[in-house]
């Protein structure tokens, strides 16, 4: 339901709304319930689908969310009841019919802490390691974000049936493997949460610099990240690289209506008109990135986001200070060694201390085999060949990433650079 | 005497096919029963489809996670443990204690338990006895 149009009648409103702000909360706990991931989605789905006639002739419940709850709840009951093939299945329906009586006598919701437990234990059953990346990546959004399978493929631009038979087959891992549902223990949660935030910031990615297709940015899957960012800071607020990464993609996607003129093509960051920019998404983002360093406890989040900022709040690229950047990505390289890193740090030395120091830094990166076909490598060798006068080289530079774009924005703007060396 | 173990492959099949062969399972059976009353079956288990294998290794310290069977052809089956644990979690982490794990690789799948292995061979329609399940056990 996300990324579609506002309902016009009340009741649909309502429903959408549940759905929205409901949905993740009803399913986290019903797959604990009901011990399965597929039968709660599924009865989940049932519960909104009865939701729109029951709401239509009885009114909008006080409650919404604990109607779903119920309906859910009744409706795994029905599926499991009919489903003879799963193993302890007298369990699990006794199980829930225990639940069904409890809130019948005693409606209140969950308390508070128990909700928590429960999305953090989707997160993190979502994440798990022995899932692969894009099975993560999808269950991720499915079951917190609330996108359908189909919104998932076209995202992602992969067929709606693959996308559908990863999805099945990761919750059938889930089962088959059993994969528990539950937060890790202290000794693994700094592995695993990262894993997490890999994860959300894949999504963010994937929507901020689409690999393929002729749209910039895939603006659902940067609000879904943004989302999924802010929901984790709430869920684990203690946790310093959570609020960064949340500023982070604050802070780029703040962007993203300078990033394309009105025909679609780049602009790069100097060029770009920052009253475009969205000032309230910055304030938030440093605001977060304030609270994460207030934790003291550094992270790759937290420094690419300080980097961000720095370009943010410089009035123009001139003005950027350059050095600050180029020492924050070396402080980056230290934690978490990476060709991309010092890529980036040759390019902020390029800006700092002139194109022929970046030059030094870059030149070495060429013959690193993993960048051989990283496009932004080769148009930022052509960038600082270009400053230093040498046409030809930045001409070779070009052409070598306009083979390796993807992104028709992106060739369109490399083809525009190759151009103006002429 | 010595040990020997037989290790089973075979192309992972369409759904029909597959009900075709879980309805077989009576001619399974039998094969277990006649080892076992020969007094040479140490143990018969079923494993879980391919697609809930999980690899474990280590290196230089770090325990690498990944979805899916083991890949690389040079390494070969080397031998097996069988573990009783709550869940996948406990599974990996004993899988990355295991100090092969440093040089090769720990493919950890699932077994099926013997009655859901009886069950899916009622539903492809075999007749099995309930004397069946305690066999596979």
């Amino acid at each position: 339901m996300s990324g579609g149009a506002q309902p016009a009648d009340p009741v649909s409103a309502a429903v959408a709304r549940a759905f929205r702000d409901e949905r993740a909360i009803v399913l986290a706990t019903l797959i604990r319930q009901a011990g399965d991931f597929q039968l709660a989605e599924d009865a989940v789905q049932d519960a909104f689908e009865a939701a729109v006639t029951a709401w239509r002739s009885d009114g909008v419940p006080a409650n919404p969310g604990a109607w779903i709850t119920t309906a859910a709840r009744r409706r795994a009951i029905d599926r499991l009841r009919r489903d003879r093939s799963v193993a302890d299945r007298a369990q699990r329906l006794a199980e829930l019919a225990r639940l069904d009586a409890q809130h019948e006598t005693e409606p209140s919701m969950d308390d508070e802490s128990t909700i928590v437990d429960d999305r953090l234990r989707l997160i993190f059953t979502c994440c798990h390691p022995a899932l692969s990346q894009p099975a993560r990546v999808a269950l991720t959004l499915r079951a917190l974000g609330g996108m359908t399978t189909g919104e998932i493929a076209r995202a992602f631009l992969v067929a709606e049936p693959t996308m559908g038979k990863r999805i099945v087959r990761a919750k059938r891992k889930i089962a088959d493997a059993r994969i528990p549902y539950r937060v890790p223990a202290d000794e693994e949660l700094p592995d695993r949460l990262r894993g997490v935030l890999r994860v959300v910031y894949l999504i963010f990615n994937e929507g901020y610099s689409a690999t393929e297709g002729d749209r910039l940015v895939r603006g659902e899957l940067c609000d879904e990240a943004i989302r999924l960012g802010e929901l984790l800071s709430g869920l684990m607020p203690d946790d310093a690289e959570v609020w960064g990464l949340s500023a982070l993609m604050l802070l780029h996607d703040a962007r993203r209506a300078a990033r394309t003129d009105s025909n679609g093509r780049y602009v790069a960051l100097d060029e770009q008109d920052r009253s475009l920019w969205d000032w309230g998404r910055i304030r938030e983002g440093l605001a977060r990135l304030e609270r994460a360093v207030h934790l003291r406890r550094p992270g790759e989040y937290q420094l690419q986001a300080a980097i961000t900022a720095l370009q943010i709040r410089a009035p123009d690229a001139d003005a950027t200070d350059w050095a600050q950047i180029a020492e924050l990505y070396g402080a980056l390289a230290r934690l978490n060694p990476s060709p991309v890193v010092e890529l980036n740090r040759a390019v902020a030395v390029g800006l700092a201390a002139g194109p022929a120091a970046g030059l030094v830094l870059l030149e070495p990166l060429l013959g690193d085999s993993a960048l051989e076909r990283y496009q932004p490598l080769h148009a930022a060798h052509a960038e600082l060949l270009r400053r230093t006068g040498d046409a030809r080289g930045a001409a070779r530079a070009y052409e070598r990433a306009i083979a390796l774009t993807a992104n028709a924005v992106e060739r369109a703007e490399l083809e525009r650079r190759l151009g103006a060396l002429r | 005497m010595s040990q020997y173990m037989f290790l089973v492959y075979q192309e992972e099949v369409d759904p029909t096919e597959q009900a075709d062969r879980e309805a077989e399972l009576p001619m399974f059976v039998e094969f277990f029963g006649s080892l076992r009353e020969a007094g040479l079956l140490v143990g018969v288990q079923r494993l879980r489809s391919v697609e809930s294998a999980t690899s474990v290794r280590v290196r230089e310290g770090e325990t690498e996670i990944t979805d899916g069977p083991f890949a690389v052809t040079k390494e070969v089956l080397a031998g097996y443990y069988v573990l009783d644990c709550d869940d996948l979690d406990e599974a990996l982490g004993h899988a990355a204690r295991f100090p092969g794990a440093r040089y090769g690789t720990v493919e950890v799948r699932p077994v099926m338990p013997p009655d859901e292995w009886v069950k899916v061979a009622r539903e492809a329609g075999a007749d099995v006895p309930d004397e069946a399940v305690e066999d596979l056990a």
